[in-house]
């Protein structure tokens, strides 16, 4: 398993030894905590990141796992300069992103699922044209690179609708058109897919592969989706309780963390868990409904049989949520 | 400069496109504030009933402070009430993030992103009555008077704006900080009468604290043609004063800013 810090000339982006400690009131719950709180103030130091080292080169495409709280964000945030490092140094596009500079901020794009940018009473094209000015993209430019997102997106009318009267799909997308107008060199991607159905996600994650592909941006993608990252990044980080615990190939990281598919069942009369044991392992049974985990190497086999053996009424297969990889892999300690 | 500029025109075209889309708002917000007006004045009417005065001002003149007055009230609805509330919401949702991330000053685009219209009626009725009130008073318009006035009036305007910013700007620390705006507001009301029409007390407060006799007292002074030179110099020097002290406590406020978790 390749660690991370070998140092990459070319990097552009470089994070060392990167630390964030929090203070946060260490506070009971309730009305008589709330006072004890305000009488006697007591705080505890949250160590969120620690010791993080990784570069990345032009052009990388690198998705960035970890559980919920493991880190993520808040690294995020250091890399654009949105919060300070405690300690550890990061640069990005040769600058100190802390400082956010002009000609800094005017390289980077930030795209966050849970927020946005668009002015929420206006069509988006109204606050295309306020980045446009804020970005020094003169009228003439900025209407072509318009157009060209807009169609690399599939957008269309929706750019001049009232933002609030867009589907969740149609809004991450315009997000994406504002976020990279000013044509940022590196892109920081914080769940861009969160919550879209299965056919704006997939169309998100192409127009990502493309727009990596014909501007060599570099980007660095976090999502909870498996799917996201397995279509989107040959090179993953892991980070888990705010360590960098794996810096590598996907491939290497798909097989020791995800070696097994979920199979979810419906069958026709309930039946007990011993039933299952041959097939895979069982995760769940509710009534009629069944949950086995079935390793990666036997699935088709084991498909097969068990609609041959069982009357089963549906039958789908997916790859368990991120959360629970993870979460696994930490509890038999894979990794660690 | 150019860019500050070239920006500044795209954010007031898009807000009063927005704006717009309610125009009975417009007739509303004039009699609203025409009703306003003439209710101060009726007021001020009151005290000066029976042949007495205010604080040693005159009828007319009392009347140009409480045009001031006006004007700021317009200014304060067209500019700084919907800017600078809103800085409260991009801390709340963490949308203060974008605005951090723009090649842009952070104070600037928190400060002039939206224009609304509402106010302008405000600012009309308010520079008619100074205009008036000052005839009345027999001023007489010298351009040294007219610049001392044009002066004192943005240095006004730049100690609300400041005074304001960094009230909203503390919301980074207390993200519900909605009341003491309003309670600025209500002290800022006092700007209506000549600051010498209060006791002592009141008048230091008002001049050395608040600086309200900054705000409506001696931008009258200066337009009456009035003004002394200490008190002008003094005026300038809190304004420049005041918007240094917003710069810098908005950069303190912003390392603190840890944006909200998501």
């Amino acid at each position: 398993m390749g660690f991370a810090s070998k140092p990459v000339r070319m990097a552009i982006v470089r994070a060392q030894g990167l630390g964030k400690t929090y203070r946060v009131a260490d506070k009971q719950p309730g009305l008589a905590g709330t006072l004890r709180h305000f009488v006697n103030r007591r705080e505890r130091l949250i160590a969120a990141v620690q010791d993080v080292s990784f570069s990345i080169e032009p052009g990388e495409f690198v998705g960035f796992l970890g559980a919920n709280g493991a880190g993520k964000t808040t690294t995020l945030k250091m890399l654009t300069g949105l919060i300070h490092p405690t300690s550890g140094t990061v640069e990005v596009a040769g600058c100190q992103p802390q400082r956010r500079e002009a000609d800094f901020l005017g390289q980077i794009t930030l795209v966050m699922g849970q927020k946005q940018q668009l002015i929420w009473d206006l069509p988006p094209l109204d606050s295309l044209r306020v980045n446009a000015a804020v970005y020094g993209i003169p009228p003439e430019e900025s209407r072509r690179r318009i157009a060209e997102l807009a169609e690399m997106l599939e957008l269309g009318d929706e750019l001049r609708r009232p933002v609030r009267k867009l589907s969740l799909g149609q809004r991450m997308k315009a997000e994406l058109l504002a976020a990279l107008l000013h044509r940022p060199a590196v892109l920081f991607l914080d769940e861009p897919t969160l919550g879209l159905d299965v056919n704006a996600q997939a169309r998100v994650r192409s127009f990502l592969a493309d727009y990596n592909r014909r501007f060599g941006a570099t980007v660095l993608l976090t999502s909870h989706y498996m799917a996201d990252i397995t279509a989107l990044c040959p090179r993953v980080l892991l980070i888990h309780e705010g360590r960098l615990f794996y810096d590598g190939g996907l491939e290497t990281l798909t097989q020791r963390l995800a070696p097994c598919r979920e199979v979810r069942l419906e069958l026709r009369e309930p039946l007990g868990a011993e039933a299952f044991a041959r097939y895979g392992e069982v995760e769940a049974i509710e009534g009629r409904e069944v949950r086995l985990l079935i390793p990666r190497e036997r699935l088709t086999e084991q498909v097969g049989r068990l609609l041959a053996d069982l009357a089963v009424v549906d039958l789908s297969v997916s790859d368990p949520p991120i959360e629970d990889i993870i979460g696994r892999l930490f509890h038999e300690g894979a990794v660690a | 400069m150019g860019r500050y500029l070239s920006t500044l025109r795209i954010f007031w075209i898009a807000s009063l496109t927005a704006e717009l889309e309610y125009k009975a708002n417009f007739v509303i917000e004039l009699v609203a504030t025409a009703g306003n007006l003439v209710g101060s004045i009726f007021v001020l009417s009151l005290f000066y009933g029976r042949g007495q005065s205010l604080g040693g001002w005159s009828w007319e003149g009392a009347l140009v402070v409480l045009g001031v007055y006006t004007l700021l009230e317009g200014v304060t609805s067209t500019l700084l009430q919907p800017n600078l509330s809103t800085i409260v919401a991009h801390v709340r949702t963490g949308s203060l993030d974008f605005v951090l991330l723009k090649p842009i000053d952070s104070q600037f685009w928190l400060s002039a992103r939206t224009f609304s219209p509402w106010g302008l009626p405000g600012i009309a009725l308010g520079a008619g009555l100074i205009g008036y009130a000052a005839w009345k008073a027999g001023a007489t318009p010298s351009p040294l008077t007219l610049l001392a006035a044009a002066l004192m009036l943005v240095a006004s305007l730049l100690i609300l704006y400041s005074l304001w910013f960094v009230l909203a700007a503390s919301s980074i620390w207390f993200v519900k900080i909605w009341n003491a705006t309003e309670v600025l507001r209500s002290v800022l009301v006092a700007g209506r009468f000549p600051v010498s029409a209060f006791p002592a007390g009141l008048r230091a407060f008002f001049t050395f604290v608040v600086p309200v006799a900054f705000l409506t007292t001696v931008p009258a002074e200066a337009i009456l043609g009035r003004a002394s030179g200490p008190w002008l110099l003094a005026g300038g020097v809190v304004a420049a004063g005041s918007l240094a002290l917003s710069r810098w406590f908005w950069q303190f406020a912003l390392r603190f800013y840890t944006s909200a978790s998501s």
